[in-house]
Formats: C-alpha cells, structure tokens, sequence
C-alpha cells in the first residue's frame, strides 16, 4: 500500500514540474508589462512593418503549400511504386533539419554561386534576402507538417469508397474532389494549422536565407529579436500577440480534430 | 450479355473463371471465403486488372490483355453493390443514390433519387447520413445507388452478409423482388449456398479459384459434381471404398460400416445424402423402413431449427440428420444415446475421389 501511494507521488510530483516548466516562462510574459499597454506598444511602426510582412509572406507561403501540398499527399497516400518510402522520406527531412542548415541549403540553391543561383541572377531573379526569400524559407520548414499530415489523411479514406465512386462514373479527378477531398478534410486542416503555426514561428531558416531587414524580410519573430536591444517591452507585446494567435491556433486545431465526420 | 474470362495469380492459388450471364439472368458464385469471388466481380467492374483474360458487355470489349484493350471503371457503367456497401459517408442517403446520375441538374436528381428511393420503402430517409441508417437501410440504399443510373450489368458482393439473421429473411426476399425486375445481366457472389440457391437463376460453386459446377441450384444439389460442392451445398460426406455390384454399389465406410447406392462407382469415393434424407430410429429396436442403408451411433447433439430438430452423431464418421420435432419427441436424443440412422440407397450420391 505505502509503495503504492509512494508510486502514486512520485507520478503526480514529476507532471507537477513538467506543467509548471512549461507554463510559468509563458505566464511570466504577462506579468512584464501591463496588459493594457500592450495596443500602444504594438502600434510602433516597426511592429507594423513585421506584422505587414508576416501576414503576407504567410498568406503566399500557405497557399503554395496547400496547392502543391495537397495533390502530391495524394499521390503519396494512394499510389505504390518503387521509390515511395524514399519520397516520403524527402517530404519529412525538414521536419528534422536544424533551421538554420535549411536557410544555408537554400542559400547553396539559389543564392549568388549556388547551384542554379547564377542562372536565375541571369534571367534577372535574385532571391536570397527578398520578400521572397521568406516565403520560400516559410514553405521550406513548414510545408513538411501539411503533406505528412495529409499523407495520412488520404490514407484513412477507405479504398473501396474510392472503388465505388469509380464504378458510379466518377473520373479519378472527380473522385479526388468529390471522395477524397471532403473525407480528408479534417485530417487536412489539422496539418494545416499546424504548417500555418511553423511558418508564423519560423526563424532560423528566415534569418539566414532572407536577412533581417525591417519593412522588407523582417517577420514577427525577427522583429523580437531586434526589439531585445531596442525596447524589451515592445518585444514582450510582441510575445503576447503570438502566444494569442498561437493558442488560437491549437484551439483550432483541436476542434477541427474533434469535428472530423466518423467513419461507418 | 457478360462475358468474363480470366486467369490471374491469387495469393497461393489461381483464380481461372470463363463465365456467361444473359441480360436478365442473375448467376450467383457460391464458395466459401477466399475462393476469389469478390476478384471475378472486381475483374468485371474493372478494379482489378487480371494477369489474362477478357471481359464483354454486349457489343462493347472493356478488357481484352491480348489487345491492350482496358475501359476504366468509369468507363464501364456497372452498378455495384459492395459487401460492407461502401456508402460516403459524408453525402445523405439522396446524395449516395444521385451519385452516379451525371449531366442533370441538381433539382432532377434529386427527384430520380427520390423517386428510387421511395420504391425501397426509404423515403423518410432520404436527408439522412449513412452512419445514421440501420443495416437493412444501407443496403437497400447501396441498391439503389447502384440501379439509379441504369448501369449495364449489376454486380452484388454478399448483400446480405452485414446484415444480422433477423433482418436477412425480410432483405433476401426483397432482393430477390429487386432482382426480378432487373433486366441487365446480374452476377452475385455469396458464402452461402442458400443465398446463391434463393437470389440466382444459377448457382454457380466456386472453390480455390475454379468454378466446379454450375446449374439451377436444385441441380447441383442433386448431382454435386465433387465432395466439396456436396459439403458446400449441406450435405453429409463420407468417405469409404466402392465395390461395384450387379443392381447396387456397396461402399465400405472408412471407419467400418457399409453402405449402398444405385450411382455406379469403384473405388475410393464420397457417399453424400441430404440430412432429411436421413430417419432416425431406436438402435436396439428392429430396422422399421424400407431404406437399405442403416448405420448405428451414437448421439452428438440436438438442436431444434424452427420446426426441426438437427441431430449430430457419431458412426464411425460423422452424420447428421434433420428430423421432425414429432419424431424427435419419440427417440431419446440425449448426448451418448444409441442411435441408428437409415436412408434409402437411392438418396445416396457417389462421387469419385
């Protein structure tokens, strides 16, 4: 009996620390500033200038990654040849990779002397340290948390309502849109929102691929970062504002997990 | 007209049919599971393409290996029928059934969907989700999804197996209604010789890949080609030796006793009889009927089906009978009892091993 409870303890005694670890550094956050300062401190213009780039640079990085993402989850998901396990392998890379070497092998890809760098200075595109350079180093680090997700989304779609849809008529691309599509539909907005809160969170790639440079590739976390010397009270409201969206976010998450139709 | 020849590897056997069914008809494939009567239907609807073979739908070829020729399915206008019915589970029962009504407007197809549905006694429940609907209710939407866009041949893979016993009844004799008014060739395919029997015109058994026998089902079950087919229809087999004889067989029961039948045979062979071909009788009185063959044994068990009693008992080899609850009343049917079976020669089938 005493063992028992002595077992009890100790369980309850380490989820203690574990909870306490991760939420006092972000209930610390809230008691920097008074949370009624908060408005007036994020209306500074280089606040503005971040949150202009973030919304931008994430609006464009989503919606490639969602209209590339997606088809290629379900070709991934439902079709078997040699190879796949390797492409799969691919897609989940940067899942692993330290930011930071995803920003360099971007920098070796298309930056000056990188391996087609030159060829597109040539036709006149330069992307390292561009707006661009951010979406892409966004799509780079992000994209993976869709199309896994979404490679398991189409997965679940059971095969022989695939197989029915075709007997009634229905082309593969109408099956796609029709069966497919609405039965992994929750599976895919769950990868969604999780991609969407990598690249609003991204920072090692974005540093060093697309710089820090204000009203042009400075994102939200960047502007954090350079806010250290400037005003730390500046970069606290800016912790707020992303600790809101991301609780929003896992909220999200969770009730499109929760809505997901049940399987008959 | 189906036509459908083909030959292709399944797991440790091949599966090897070459079947016919005329518009009209309804040819059911009976075999046990793994036989490979869900892949004849899938080879015909075009979801499995066969290592050779060949299918026809009248006029039109959809798969032909030697000429390259291969319609998809979409191609091939087959109203399916799946085993678990494979209903979207995200469209409502109106929407399943509209599914494969193509270049209406949505107003008309939801009319033929109703229209349909209201001749399947559904409705009350064309707005409402699969998962929402009973057994017997998905069937008969999976029914009528598959009739809706008048397709060119109908294939059914075990409609009645999802369903629980009380409801099969009432749903076998509805799609046997359904089927009878179905004017395209019908291939069914089923576990259970009964259903094959009640749903098809012909029955056609189906074992490792091959289909054995094919014929009206009270064919088959009077003139089982092989053991197996005689096992699958419900029949008692047993094994023992034929001796060819002037008027008679004799056959020697492995396991001792002997037996005779009017069906010429030599050598080793499986005896089948009907088990209500089979009178039972006390072991120690005298042998009552006129049945030449009389074995004695010992009671297994006894069950009492409907207005029947089934009685399993052990003669060397095992029997079993189906008798009257009346003439169950006078035998003493308790686990171990002594009992004798008798049946007439002329009820006995042989087949060659």
């Amino acid at each position: 009996m005493i063992r028992r409870a002595a077992f009890d303890g100790a369980l309850a005694l380490c989820t203690g620390l574990v909870l306490a670890f991760l939420s006092l550094p972000v209930l610390a956050l809230f008691t920097q500033v008074p949370l009624a300062r908060v408005p007036h401190l994020l209306s500074e213009p280089a606040v503005r200038d971040a949150l202009i780039v973030t919304a931008r640079t994430t609006v464009i990085a989503n919606a490639l990654f969602l209209l590339l993402g997606t088809p290629a989850a379900y070709l991934l998901a439902t079709k078997r040849f040699p190879g796949r396990a390797v492409l799969i392998t691919i897609v989940e890379l940067p899942l692993v990779l330290p930011p930071a070497v995803a920003g360099i092998a971007l920098l070796a890809a298309v930056g000056r002397g990188g391996l087609f760098g030159d060829s597109l200075a040539n036709a006149g595109i330069v992307l390292p340290f561009s707006q661009w350079a951010v979406v892409l180093a966004v799509t780079f680090v992000a994209s993976p948390f869709y199309i896994r997700q979404g490679i398991s989304a189409f997965e679940a779609v059971d095969r022989g309502l695939i197989d029915a849809a075709r007997t009634l008529g229905a082309s593969p691309a109408r099956t796609f849109a029709r069966v497919s599509l609405p039965l992994a539909a929750g599976g895919l907005a769950t990868g969604w929102v999780l991609a969407f809160a990598r690249g609003v969170g991204e920072f090692g790639a974005t540093i060093v691929f697309a710089g820090n440079v204000p009203g042009q590739t400075q994102t939200l976390t960047l502007a954090i970062y350079d806010q250290l010397e400037a005003s730390f009270d500046v970069a606290i409201a800016l912790g707020i504002m992303l600790v809101a969206l991301s609780a929003g976010v896992l909220l999200a998450s969770k009730l499109l997990g929760a809505r997901r139709p049940a399987a008959v | 007209m189906l036509a459908v020849r083909a030959t292709t590897r399944l797991g440790s056997f091949d599966l090897d049919v070459d079947l016919a069914v005329a518009a009209g008809e309804c040819l059911a494939l009976a075999g046990p599971s793994g036989a490979g009567k869900s892949t004849v239907l899938r080879i015909a609807a075009g979801i499995v393409r066969p290592d050779r073979g060949r299918v026809a739908c009248g006029a039109a070829t959809w798969l032909d290996t030697e000429d390259g020729v291969d319609v998809p399915p979409d191609r091939r206008g087959c109203g399916y029928v799946f085993q678990d019915y494979a209903l979207f589970p995200h469209l409502r029962a109106w929407e399943n059934v509209a599914f494969g009504l193509r270049g209406l407007r949505r107003a008309e197809r939801h009319a033929r969907a109703l229209a349909l549905l209201e001749r399947f006694g559904l409705s009350d429940r064309a707005d409402a989700r699969p998962a929402t609907l009973s057994g017997g209710e998905r069937q008969r939407v999976a029914v009528a999804r598959a009739l809706a866009f008048e397709p060119s041949v109908l294939l059914l893979d075990e409609p009645l197996s999802a369903l629980d016993s009380r409801g099969r009844a009432r749903a076998a004799r509805e799609l046997k209604r359904t089927l009878g008014a179905v004017e395209v060739p019908t291939l069914l395919v089923t576990h259970d010789f009964n259903e094959a029997a009640l749903l098809g015109d012909e029955v056609g058994v189906i074992d490792a890949g091959r289909i054995v026998q094919r014929g009206s089902a009270e064919a088959v079950a009077a003139e089982p080609a092989t053991a197996f087919v005689a096992d699958f229809t419900g029949a008692v087999v047993l094994t023992g030796t034929a001796r060819p004889g002037p008027d008679r067989t004799a056959v020697e029961l492995d396991g001792g006793g002997m037996i005779f039948s009017l069906d010429a045979a030599d050598g080793p062979v499986a005896a089948t009889i009907y088990p209500w071909e089979v009178v039972l009788e006390p072991a120690a009185g005298p042998h009552a009927g006129s049945a030449q063959n009389r074995v004695v044994g010992e009671v297994l068990s006894a069950t009492a089906v409907g207005n029947r009693v089934r009685v399993t008992l052990s003669a060397g080899q095992p029997l079993m009978a189906e008798i009257s609850t009346a003439a169950a009343a006078d035998l003493d049917l308790r686990g171990g009892a002594p009992i004798a079976a008798s049946w007439k020669a002329a009820a006995t089938r042989l087949v060659s091993l």
